[in-house]
């Protein structure tokens, strides 16, 4: 067998084997997707008359078009953290050790891992852009064209940080630490554009805020599906991704290949 | 002559300033059992973790099925089974979900995966509980399990380590038997224990690992004989035939309740003989004589021992 179909071969065993174990234990996955759920609630149902002054005006309904987008990608962030634990937890299974003793494409054990979280990623991304759709969130304008690279930005997003949340679970010792390390990710994106204009932000701050990778992310996504000006944004987001996945891989796989204990 | 399943020559491994192996020597040839013997802390996890690709020496080097682990641990990978000391089995899924999850990464046909899966969960017994997640098994199964996913690939070279530690008395006899027919089958195994029982059991050849160190090797009778410690036990009937013995025999420990007398001995034809052609031409008869050789335990204490452990009780290393 050549190396590629057996690495595709064993991937793809490895992706079943985790999307076995998120069936049978739904509970971690289902937890963490509470969180972006309830941001959303409060801000909408609470803080939202409030928030929909800062951004201009406009009512309940002007804010829940806002922070749609920014917490669809707080869902991702939401949903790796998953992820580092899971993996930090697998590690620390005898089931590893063998699968090192054993003649297959190695990283398709991290492979195995990330296809399975991005499949979860994309689940909770829908889930959670339903509630916004129960609670009045309209894409009207968008086109189909624009729907799709919404979709691919998302993918491409959660494929990011995904590789990330691997390299922390796999530098973590247990899950708590897992859980700790991988605490950045939701955070992230208080410190966006998600919830508040990055303009509103003090002056200071501006930088950091427009620059991290979850505004550019936001702002391309604002733009496609709510006709915002993307401006350099989109190329910011896309760069952010690729180098994110990339890190992250060579990270993992360069973890997970020093010696086992 | 065959190739030797496994060959190490000088392996070594440290941790920071701690030696854990110091220079292990091995030749395993196949279709034989070797067992790594020692105490806990000794090394042999780590020797099994060098030889199985898990972990690279820090010296030395080793073929194991004729290939290199170093510069083709993918061949090694291919050519061997490992069931290590913690449970190697996935316990989220079922027993049979594991058995498939090994049978895909052979890269088996679904329908040959399916065959495999089903005679070898029969044949551990483990039908029952096929459809149960492993985490739910207890010790016994675990490790049959354990060892039914080694064997899916068919290895050649099998590497236990410490297979019966934790199992109850009827779990570690059920296991004797699936390592004896194993080898029946042409498979070479490699088996860690600290149980001189099981070495004497099961193992061709033993090494008694300590420190790090490869202390002595051989079969069980050999190491027998590396320590005295045998003896032969004359019993009499008649105290005066007692004394005239024990005066003549030395150097000779006596038991004066039981007017029994102990002598030092290899146990070899020749120093039976001169014992007995003594009590012959002394006109002395012994109404019971006894050979012992020393057993592994004496073996195992006398070169693992260092200061204080040789009066460790049995019960402490069963």
């Amino acid at each position: 067998m050549s190396s590629l179909s057996l690495a595709v071969r064993d991937s793809n065993t490895m992706l079943r084997r985790n999307l076995l174990h998120a069936r049978r234990y739904p509970s971690l996955t289902l937890n963490l997707l509470l969180t972006p759920i309830m941001l959303l609630l409060l801000f909408v149902y609470i803080f939202g008359d409030t928030m929909s002054a800062g951004i201009g005006g406009g009512g309940r309904s002007a804010y829940i078009a806002y922070i749609i987008p920014g917490l669809l990608l707080m869902t991702v962030g939401s949903t790796v953290i998953g992820t580092a634990v899971s993996v930090s937890m697998d590690m620390s299974e005898g089931i590893i050790a063998r699968f090192r003793t054993m003649a297959i494409h190695r990283p398709s054990v991290l492979v195995g891992h990330v296809a399975g979280s991005v499949l979860q990623s994309i689940l909770s991304v829908v889930l959670v852009g339903a509630v916004g759709v129960a609670i009045g969130f309209r894409s009207t304008d968008a086109t189909a064209l624009e729907w799709l690279a919404a979709f691919g930005l998302l993918a491409l997003f959660t494929l990011a940080l995904t590789w990330i949340a691997v390299g922390m679970g796999l530098v973590s010792p247990n899950a708590e630490a897992a859980s700790n390390n991988a605490m950045p990710l939701i955070l992230l994106p208080l410190l966006s554009s998600a919830f508040v204009p990055v303009d509103s932000m003090p002056g200071w701050f501006q930088p950091i805020a427009e620059y991290q990778p979850f505004t550019p992310a936001i702002e391309t996504l604002r733009g496609l599906l709510l006709g915002t000006e993307i401006g350099h944004n989109g190329w910011l987001a896309v760069v952010w991704c690729l180098a994110l996945s990339v890190l992250g891989y060579f990270w993992s796989t360069s973890t997970f290949n020093r010696d086992g204990k | 002559m065959t190739k030797p399943a496994i060959a190490a020559n000088g392996l070594r491994k440290s941790y920071g300033d701690k030696t854990v192996l110091d220079g292990i020597d091995l030749t395993v040839p196949e279709g034989t059992v070797f067992s790594l013997l020692g105490p806990n802390g000794a090394g042999k996890t780590t020797t099994v973790q060098i030889l199985s690709t898990l972990i690279s020496a820090g010296g030395g080097q080793a073929q194991v099925a004729g290939h290199d682990l170093a510069t083709d641990p993918q061949a090694v990978r291919a050519a061997i089974g490992v069931t290590g000391q913690f449970s190697a089995v996935d316990g989220l899924i079922t027993g049979e979900e594991n058995m498939l999850l090994m049978a895909d990464l052979h890269h088996l046909s679904k329908q040959e995966g399916r065959r495999v899966t089903a005679e070898l969960l029969e044949r551990f017994d483990l039908v029952e509980a096929a459809k149960k997640p492993a985490s739910t098994y207890s010790g016994g199964m675990k490790r049959r399990l354990d060892i039914a996913m080694t064997l899916v690939g068919g290895p050649r070279i099998i590497f236990l380590d410490e297979p019966t530690t934790g199992l109850d008395p009827r779990s570690r006899h059920n296991m004797w038997g699936i390592i004896r027919e194993l080898v029946s089958g042409g498979v070479t195994v490699f088996l860690t224990t600290q149980y001189l029982e099981e070495a004497d059991e099961l193992a061709d050849r033993i090494a008694v690992l300590n420190d790090g160190k490869i202390a002595a090797e051989g079969t069980a009778a050999e190491l027998k004989r590396l320590v005295p410690g045998g003896h032969v036990r004359l019993r009499f009937t008649d105290p005066a035939d007692y004394q005239a013995a024990a005066l003549a025999l030395n150097p000779a420990t006596r038991d004066d309740d039981a007017l029994a007398l102990q002598v030092p001995s290899g146990g070899s034809q020749r120093e039976l003989r001169s014992i007995l052609d003594w009590l012959d031409s002394a006109g002395i008869e012994a109404s019971e004589l006894t050979v012992h050789t020393p057993d592994l335990d004496d073996v195992f204490f006398a070169l693992t021992g260092g200061a204080g452990v040789p009066t460790q009780p049995k019960e402490a290393v069963r």
